[in-house]
């Protein structure tokens, strides 16, 4: 059961990966890349138990923590073309 | 089933290789980047080296993407043709390359247990960590006993380039804001 969960996120992986290389606008690719990112930590806790080590699961834990801040830095940038931008600064 | 999935990630990362060289959006280069990183690190946990994929994790695809990101604010992100062709840096990178994969065909193959790194010192820590007082947990006592005087360079090169990043932080957030973002900040911070 486990190998047909490994063997659907490598699918999932082969179709997001082709998605951010194929393009064409920045935002497939910044969504295929957040995608790659889940399936990423989904295929550490299937390996996990794969290979009958399921304390990986708090390694995939580490690496949702580290996709959000990617993912903040990303829309920050998209939003505000900045990432130092500070809010307060703005206002009268 | 393991070398069906490695076989798998480097594919994809070839792919994603070729996909950044031939990329001309900076933006775009610096997605694939993070999915690069996120291939390796799972990469690296199929060979079993998990703290090697944590480290890659979050340095290549968290805090590498973020300062990028950064720098792309400054230089805009369209990356100009080349004006002519690259021929000399590729031969340079297919010697290099060439070079590194020959050199790979000396090596033990990955895994086995009479590899020259396993003959040496590793049994001799192993046999002696009972007998020489060691703490309790063998790997504590080769990295900090056995080893001490290399952990204590590798503590000594982190600590120097945490002080650094500090004293270049502060400088920069005084010369840009002035005297009265400073007393809004110390405000803040009381």
């Amino acid at each position: 059961m486990f190998i047909v969960a490994t063997v659907a996120v490598l699918i999932a992986l082969v179709l997001a990966v082709s998605r951010a290389i194929l393009g064409p606008s920045v935002f497939d690719r910044v969504l295929a890349g957040n995608s790659v990112g889940t399936l990423a930590i989904l295929l550490l806790a299937v390996l996990g138990f794969l290979t009958g080590r399921p304390e990986w699961l708090d390694i995939a834990l580490t690496y949702c923590l580290l996709n959000i801040i990617g993912t903040l830095a990303v829309l920050k940038y998209f939003r505000y073309g900045d990432l130092a931008y500070d809010d307060e600064k703005e206002q009268p | 089933m393991i070398t069906f999935i490695q076989g798998v990630l480097l594919t994809l990362l070839a792919a994603i290789t070729i996909a950044i060289v031939r990329q001309r959006n900076l933006f775009g280069v610096v997605i694939l980047a993070g999915i690069y990183s996120f291939l390796i690190a799972s990469v690296m946990m199929v060979l079993d080296a998990v703290d090697v994929a944590m480290t890659e994790a979050s340095v290549g695809a968290g805090i590498s993407t973020v300062v990028l990101l950064a720098a792309l604010h400054l230089t805009g992100s369209r990356e100009y043709p080349p004006a002519h062709a690259a021929l000399l840096p590729l031969f340079v990178s297919a010697v290099t390359a060439g070079a590194l994969i020959w050199g790979t065909a000396e090596l033990p193959k990955f895994g086995v247990s009479h590899a020259p790194i396993h003959q040496n010192t590793a049994p001799k820590y192993i046999e002696d960590a009972a007998q020489h007082k060691m703490p309790p947990n063998m790997v504590t006592g080769v990295l900090a006993d056995y080893r001490g005087y290399d952990t204590l360079g590798e503590t000594t090169v982190i600590f120097t380039g945490g002080i650094g990043v500090m004293l270049i932080m502060r400088g920069r957030r005084r010369k840009s804001k002035g005297s009265d973002a400073k007393s809004k900040s110390r405000e803040r911070s009381a």
